[in-house]
Order: C-alpha cells, then sequence, then structure tokens
C-alpha cells in the first residue's frame, strides 16, 4: 500500500449531525404516527385520500375522547364521593328529583356501592364470618403467587398444595364444614385401603403367587387411594365450630371466583385425560372422547347450565339432592373439560414427533412417557392457551345469574331492586363498579398470557 | 410368550392384548354408567307420573311471545299454535339474530383489526381500546348494559327519535323500521336475483380463462355489479315497480292512548332483539378484529416484497398476493367466531329475546315440563349448527391445502 493519496480522503471523523426534525423527537414521532398517513398530495387521488384520513382522525380523535371524558366524568369527577350520615337515595339526587345536586348532574353514586359492597362481594354470607372467605382468598392468592414468581424455591410443592389440600380446606372454610359423615364406612374404607395395601406389599415377594406378585402395584395404588377418601371423608365429618353456611347465601364476587375456580382447576385433569384419549390409538377411547368433547362445546353453556339444573336430578338415585350450586358448578365442569381438552390436544399435536419416538426408543412405558416427557412439555406450551380459556371461563360464570344463582353480576341486579337507593344513576353505577372488575380481572389474565408466550416463544428460541 | 401366564394376565400385560382389554372395560364402563342413568331417570320420571314421548308439540301454546320474524313467518297466535311452532320460532329468532350479528361483528372486526395496523396513532389507539374493552367483559354485562342502561333511556312510547324522518325512528317501545310489502310478481324479481349471481359465477369462470389463455383483462367487479344489479332492476322496473313500503306512523294527536306508533303500520323492531344485535356484534368484533390483525401480520414481509420485486402493481399485490393468505390464516378461528356468537345468542335468554333457549327450553318447558326432550331437542338445533359448520370447516381446509401446494 502506498502513502500517496488520490483525491480527497477525510482524515478526521464527520463531526455527528442530529437527526433531521422528521426522524427524531416529537416531531418525528407526530410525522410517523400521524401526518404519515395524511400528507401525500402528489394526485388528486392521494389528496382526497389525504383529507379523508385527516377528517377521520379527528372524528375519531373527538369521538375516542369525548367518550374517554363522560366515562371519567361519570365516574370521578361529578360523582357523589361521600354521603351524609344516613342519607340514602337523597345524596344521589338532583333538585328536580328531590335531592341537593345542581339539575342535570349526571354521575356516579358510589355511596351505593359502599352500602352494597359486602352484598357485592360476598351475596348473603354471614357478616360476622367474613373472615373465612377472606382467609381463603388470602391462601389461594398467596400460593398462586408463590407458584408464579419465578425464583421462589418449592414451587412445586405450592402447587400440589393448591391443587390437593386448599380445596378441601376452602371447601371446609367456606361452608363451614362438619357434613354428614358415616364414620363405620370411613372405618370400613380404611381397613380396606390398608388390608390392600399389606397385601400389595406382601405379594411382592411372590408368597401369593405369580398372579398376585405381577398385581401388587395395583393393590397398593387402590389402597392409597381407599385411604385418601376416607381421610377426606373424616375431614369434611370433622366439627371445626365454625358456623354452616349453606351456599344459598353465598355471593358476588366469591361465587364467581368459586365457579371460576372450581371449572378450571376440575377441567384440567378432566381435559388432559380427554385430550390424550383423543389422540389415542384405541379407537373405542378416541371415539368417545370426540364425541364427548365435540357434544360439550356444540351446545352454548346456557343450555348445559339448564340441563343441570333441570335434567341431573332426574339422572340420580331419588333421595340424592345436590344443591343449585353444585349442579351448576358440575355443568361449569364438563364444559370447560371439553374446552381446555382441545387446548391440551393443540399442545400434544405441536409436539416434536422425535419427543414421542425418543421415549419409546427409551423403553418407557405409556404412561411414563406421557407423564416424564410429553405432558410437562406440552403443557408448558399451552399455558397461554389455559390462561385464555380460565378467562373465558371467568366471563362465563356471569351466566349462572341465570339459573338464579347470584354471582357478582347477579347481585348487583338485585341491589338495583333496593328503592331505598333507587336513583336514575343507580344501575349505570352498579354497572361501571362490576365492569371495572372484571375488566381488572380478564385483562390482567390476558397480560399474563401474552407474558407467558412471549417468555415461551424466546426460550424456545435459544 | 411362557404358557404358565395366566390368561388374564396375557390380556393386561401383553402389548398386543391389552389394548383390546382396556376398551372393553372401558365400553363397558359407559354402557353401565348410562343404563344406571337411564335406569334412574326412568324410576324418577314414573315417581312423577311422566312419560317420556313428543306429543306434547302438537298441544296448542298457552303464553304470548313479543313481535318478530318468527312469529311473523308462522303466524303465532296464543291458544291456536303449537309448541312445534314455538320450537321454529325460537330457530328463526335465533337465527335472524345470529344473521344479523354475524354480518356486523365482521364489519366491524374487520375494520378494527385493520385500524390496529394503522401507521396513524389514532387509529390504532382507537382500535386497541375498543378491542381491549370488548372482549374483557362478560357478554352478559355488555348485554344487560345496552338493554338496561342504553335502551331504557330512550324517549318514552308518547315520544321519538327520528333517525331518518319520516322512515326510521325509534324510541322506548323498540325501533319502527319501513315494511316491504310485496304485492304480485315480486317474485320475478327474487328469481332474477338469483339468475344474476348464476350469470356472473360463469362469467368470471369465462373471464379467469380468457385472461389464462390471452392474457386479456375483463373488467369483472363492474360487469358483475352490473349483472347483479342491472338484471334484477331492470325485471323489477318491467314487471311494474310490484314493491310498496309502509312507513310507520307517529302519531302526536288524538286520544293519549293511540298517541305514539301505530302498531300496525310499519315494522317494529323490539328493544331486546337491538340489545342481543349489539352486544353480540360489538363483543365478537373485538374477537374477529384479533383474528384478522394476527392472519395480516402472519404474512411474511416477503410475500409484500417479492410481488414488487415482480413488478406487481401495489393494490394487484394485495388482492392476489397478501389477502388470499393472510385469509387462509384467518377464515378458520373466523369460523368458530360465528359459531360462537350463534350460541352466544342464547344468552338473549337473560332479556328475554324469544330466540329458541328462551321461548322453548325456558317459557315452554315451565309449561309442559318435559325437561329432557326439550333440552335435547334444543342442544340439537345448535349442535347441528356446529357440526354443518365443522363439515364447512373441512372442507374448506382440505381446498386451501389444495391451493397451496
Amino acid at each position: 500500500m502506498s502513502d500517496k493519496q488520490n483525491g480527497f480522503v477525510r482524515t478526521e471523523i464527520a463531526p455527528v449531525l442530529p437527526p433531521p426534525p422528521s426522524e427524531a423527537g416529537v416531531t418525528g414521532w407526530l410525522y410517523h404516527n400521524i401526518f404519515n398517513s395524511m400528507s401525500d398530495f402528489s394526485s388528486p387521488m392521494a389528496a382526497v385520500k389525504s383529507i379523508l384520513m385527516a377528517l377521520l382522525t379527528l372524528f375519531l380523535l373527538y369521538t375516542g375522547l369525548g367518550q374517554l371524558w363522560a366515562l371519567l366524568d361519570f365516574g370521578l369527577f361529578s360523582a357523589v364521593w361521600s354521603a351524609p350520615e344516613g342519607a340514602k337515595r337523597e345524596a344521589c339526587l338532583t333538585i328536580e328529583q328531590g335531592g341537593d345536586l345542581p339539575n342535570g348532574w349526571h354521575g356516579a353514586c358510589w355511596p351505593f356501592i359502599y352500602a352494597k359492597f359486602k352484598f357485592l362481594m360476598y351475596g348473603a354470607y354471614d357478616a360476622d364470618q367474613l373472615w373465612r372467605p377472606n382467609l381463603t382468598g388470602l391462601i389461594g392468592l398467596v400460593g398462586l403467587a408463590w407458584v408464579l414468581i419465578e425464583p421462589l424455591p418449592y414451587r412445586r410443592y405450592v402447587g400440589a398444595f393448591l391443587l390437593t389440600i386448599y380445596p378441601l380446606i376452602a371447601l371446609i372454610l367456606l361452608t363451614g364444614g362438619h357434613f354428614e359423615t358415616n364414620y363405620n364406612n370411613v372405618g370400613l374404607i380404611t381397613i380396606m385401603g390398608l388390608a390392600l395395601i399389606t397385601i400389595g406389599r406382601l405379594s411382592t415377594t411372590g408368597r401369593f403367587g405369580r398372579t398376585a406378585a405381577e398385581f401388587s402395584s395395583f393393590f397398593g395404588v387402590f389402597g392409597w387411594l381407599f385411604i385418601a377418601f376416607a381421610a377426606i371423608e373424616a375431614i369434611l365429618g370433622v366439627d371445626f365450630n365454625l358456623r354452616q353456611i349453606g351456599t344459598n347465601d353465598w355471593g358476588g364476587l366469591l361465587i364467581t371466583l368459586v365457579v371460576a375456580v372450581t371449572g378450571i382447576v376440575a377441567s384440567l385433569p378432566l381435559g388432559i385425560i380427554l385430550a390424550l384419549g383423543r389422540r389415542s390409538e384405541m379407537p373405542v377411547a378416541r371415539i368417545l372422547s370426540t364425541v364427548f368433547i365435540e357434544f360439550w362445546r356444540g351446545v352454548p353453556l346456557i343450555t348445559v347450565l339448564f340441563m343441570a339444573s333441570v335434567m341431573l336430578p332426574l339422572f340420580l338415585p331419588e333421595g340424592v339432592n345436590f344443591d343449585n350450586l353444585l349442579r351448576a358448578l358440575i355443568g361449569v365442569m364438563l364444559f370447560s373439560a371439553a374446552y381446555m381438552a382441545e387446548v391440551i390436544r393443540g399442545g400434544l399435536q405441536a409436539m416434536d414427533k422425535g419427543q414421542f419416538e425418543g421415549a419409546d426408543a427409551l423403553g418407557l412405558s405409556y404412561w411414563q412417557k406421557m407423564r416424564f416427557i410429553i405432558l410437562p412439555q406440552a403443557l408448558t406450551h399451552v399455558i397461554p392457551g389455559i390462561v385464555n380459556t380460565f378467562i373465558g371461563l371467568f366471563k362465563d360464570t356471569t351466566l349462572v345469574s341465570i339459573v338464579s344463582i347470584f354471582d357478582m353480576l347477579g347481585a348487583a341486579q338485585s341491589t338495583y331492586a333496593d328503592a331505598a337507593w333507587g336513583t336514575p344513576v343507580q344501575d349505570e353505577t352498579g354497572y361501571l363498579f362490576i365492569v371495572i372488575i372484571y375488566f381488572v380481572f380478564c385483562f390482567g389474565m390476558s397480560r399474563y398470557s401474552m407474558f407467558m408466550e412471549y417468555k415461551l416463544s424466546t426460550s424456545r428460541k435459544n | 410368550m411362557t404358557s404358565n401366564k395366566s390368561i388374564l394376565l396375557t390380556l393386561i400385560y401383553d402389548a398386543r392384548y391389552r389394548s383390546i382389554t382396556f376398551q372393553v372395560l372401558l365400553l363397558l364402563g359407559i354402557v353401565l354408567g348410562f343404563w344406571w342413568v337411564f335406569d334412574n331417570t326412568v324410576t324418577n320420571l314414573a315417581a312423577q307420573d311422566k312419560g317420556v314421548g313428543f306429543s306434547f308439540l302438537s298441544q296448542t301454546s298457552g303464553f304470548q311471545i313479543g313481535q318478530t320474524l318468527g312469529t311473523w313467518m308462522f303466524d303465532y297466535e296464543v291458544g291456536k299454535s303449537s309448541y312445534l311452532d314455538v320450537y321454529y320460532i325460537g330457530i328463526v329468532n335465533t337465527f335472524v339474530v345470529a344473521f344479523f350479528g354475524v354480518f356486523a361483528a365482521t364489519v366491524l372486526g374487520f375494520t378494527l383489526g385493520i385500524m390496529r395496523l394503522s401507521q396513524n396513532f389514532v387509529f390504532r389507539a382507537f382500535s386497541t381500546v375498543y378491542i381491549e374493552i370488548g372482549r374483557n367483559i362478560p357478554l352478559l354485562v355488555q348485554l344487560f348494559f345496552w338493554y338496561f342502561a342504553v335502551l331504557r333511556s330512550l324517549p318514552s312510547r308518547r315520544e321519538k327519535v327520528e333517525l331518518i324522518p319520516d322512515v326510521m325512528g325509534v324510541n322506548i317501545t323498540g325501533l319502527y323500521v319501513p315494511r316491504a310489502m310485496p304485492e304480485d310478481g315480486f317474485a320475478l324479481t327474487l328469481y332474477a336475483v338469483i339468475i344474476a349471481f348464476i350469470i356472473t359465477y360463469f362469467t368470471s369462470r369465462w373471464a379467469k380463462k380468457r385472461q389464462q389463455d390471452t392474457g386479456k383483462i375483463f373488467p369483472m367487479f363492474w360487469a358483475g355489479l352490473g349483472i347483479i344489479i342491472g338484471l334484477p332492476l331492470l325485471v323489477f322496473l318491467a314487471t311494474g315497480s310490484p314493491l310498496t313500503w309502509d312507513y310507520p306512523v307517529f302519531k302526536e294527536t288524538g286520544p293519549l292512548l293511540k298517541r305514539g306508533y301505530q302498531a300496525e303500520n310499519g315494522m317494529l323492531v323490539i328493544p331486546e332483539m337491538l340489545a342481543v344485535w349489539f352486544a353480540l356484534s360489538v363483543y365478537t368484533a373485538a374477537f374477529i378484529a384479533e383474528i384478522v390483525r394476527a392472519g395480516i401480520v402472519a404474512v411474511p414481509k416477503g410475500q409484500t416484497e417479492a410481488s414488487s420485486a415482480l413488478g406487481i402493481k401495489k393494490n394487484h399485490a394485495l388482492r392476489l398476493v397478501i389477502i388470499p393468505q393472510a385469509m387462509r390464516i384467518i377464515i378458520p378461528p373466523l369460523t368458530s367466531q360465528y359459531l360462537n356468537l350463534t350460541k352466544n345468542s342464547s344468552l338473549a335468554v337473560a332479556i328475554a329475546y324469544p330466540e329458541l333457549v328462551s321461548v322453548f327450553a325456558g317459557t315452554a318447558l315451565n309449561q309442559v315440563g318435559r325437561e329432557i326432550e326439550m333440552i335435547f331437542m334444543t342442544m340439537a338445533v345448535y349442535l347441528t349448527f356446529s357440526i354443518v359448520t365443522a363439515i364447512f370447516m373441512n372442507w374448506f381446509n382440505a381446498r386451501v391445502k389444495l391451493v397451496e401446494r
């Protein structure tokens, strides 16, 4: 290389110029995000298009901001926040209507919500026993947070606790426990379970012949199932000195959460079984699962709830009588299990074929393959789908109000009948309040599902 | 296989027989379960002194149904029409609201979905807020909002808000629109519409073939539009315009009870139907918008670049390259949204719009008390619709696959 240079070559670095105003800062943002679509005047057609876009933008801006302002004004600025001691509907009436507020006033009547808050949250649940649903919710919330936050230890055990022992605790706390239990039966079942376990243990040694030895694990499993069943029944029968509160007194957000959480927790195992059944190579299992799934997915939830409330009593032996909530819960469980099965099937189908073949090559049995290889991956992949199903279910819980169970919507509807609070803004305030709650729950969950989707997609890229 | 293993063990541990054993057991369990349910039902029905059968369908019904397309189509009259008529009315009303709902939700959903991808911030923000609100609030709450909060605040039955002066108006009793009164010979116009569609179909096939053979482009869009509008219009005028409109009449004078919109003029759309229609369209549109957005985003950018590299005009690229590929992704979930909309129309039971669940599985069931027959008849309608949709989807997926490879 020669040192001789031809022509001009810079020796120092060019000074850094500021970006042109159309590319940076507020003007740049405005240009790219607003005026870009309306600044083409190169031909008459383009000019017309630009002007139309400008007008449409102004219109949308006006409507959107107008609606937003109307909402904020109704809910915050014009709203009545506190009522004088003892005042009810008078606090939210205009002069024309017999109150003190200026004529033409239109705003939320929050004192109405304060007065009905307990009813919207718990329904007619005994007011001095509210610590029970609160405690149930708190345990659930802490457990859930524990499972969802990554760095915490023992997340697996907390999850197992939530799925097994927690429902039992919740059931006892909420209803008060002390169910009718026949302790003779409990004893009998325990003894049978113990006997089965013992037989299982003994037969492994081949003492009862080869057949029994091969079946020893079956004996053990059934023995433990018997014991678990007896334990649950025994615990449910224990008198914890809690007042019994029937489900007819439950209501509000409590019912909404109970229905949604029970639906999702019960539908997971059922959905897994159905999804595996639908992907099974056994025609009977496949056809039965498919028919089950397609049946429940093909009918609206409201007909399922009607069916549960009028037909279930006919299907069961005389004397067996479920209460209203349990019937609805059964309907919701079957319904959501079908949807869950389809979500999980999606996860199973998305699995790389090599995973199945690898597990087969290692000589794993069907259940080992599913339990250790396939399901952990498939379920992780479909967490967003599961969360979306849960959002759908959470919204669908409002339907139980049609079969006269007072969930949050039903509770809100029934507060409007209270003439002591009867004002023109009564139902608008009530709807606004429950809409905010539903929105916060659903929006929060959808954000979580998006976060999971993002996280899963990045982790799969590695 | 060693012979000293018992037959039982062979059935359970031998991979050749294990699945058969399991399936037989499963089937046995299911059959036993069904038999148990069946037995209980028979016992319970006998205890209640009830039978099973469909003879109740010919009984006459004893309740009033609000004025809707269904009652109009079947000339519903209390004490004269049978429960079978009620069933049909329910089906018609369900599909009426589903049809209008699908239409509105599609228009709204596509608009919002495309708006969400706009470069214009205002468009994007507007549609984002709309979508998030629309899909995160339960449908039933939205339905109640429209029915109790919005439509109840309309002026009373003696007043009105005119949407189009003297043609269309609304008050708390519902929306009044002109009623079409076909006269003799109007059927010919309807036949003309069908014939026009058939002609358009064959013309478009011919145009496509000619373009592939010779490269000459036939202005199919305008020609088709001309045929579909022109032919029926020609027939309509040739037969002497056999269609008159019966406009709603609003009386402001006269006896107090007779003031307001007159029942015998125009056509009434009941507020329940409006509420169900609004709620279903708004709710479903939010989901459709997300589907549309995802479908468009899923077409790789290379497709746009490749078509411009091939010298395809921008609007042709959109129509011939981008949209067909986006539609392939959009249509399957879109169909399931339509199905959801139809199923969700059953929520109308909450505000007593006379659709299938409300009128047949609700009011009629309370009167007749045939739970099993009536619930299954109701479910059968939705199931049939789902299955038909599923068959269409399979056909569509197969067809799209064929186009792809």
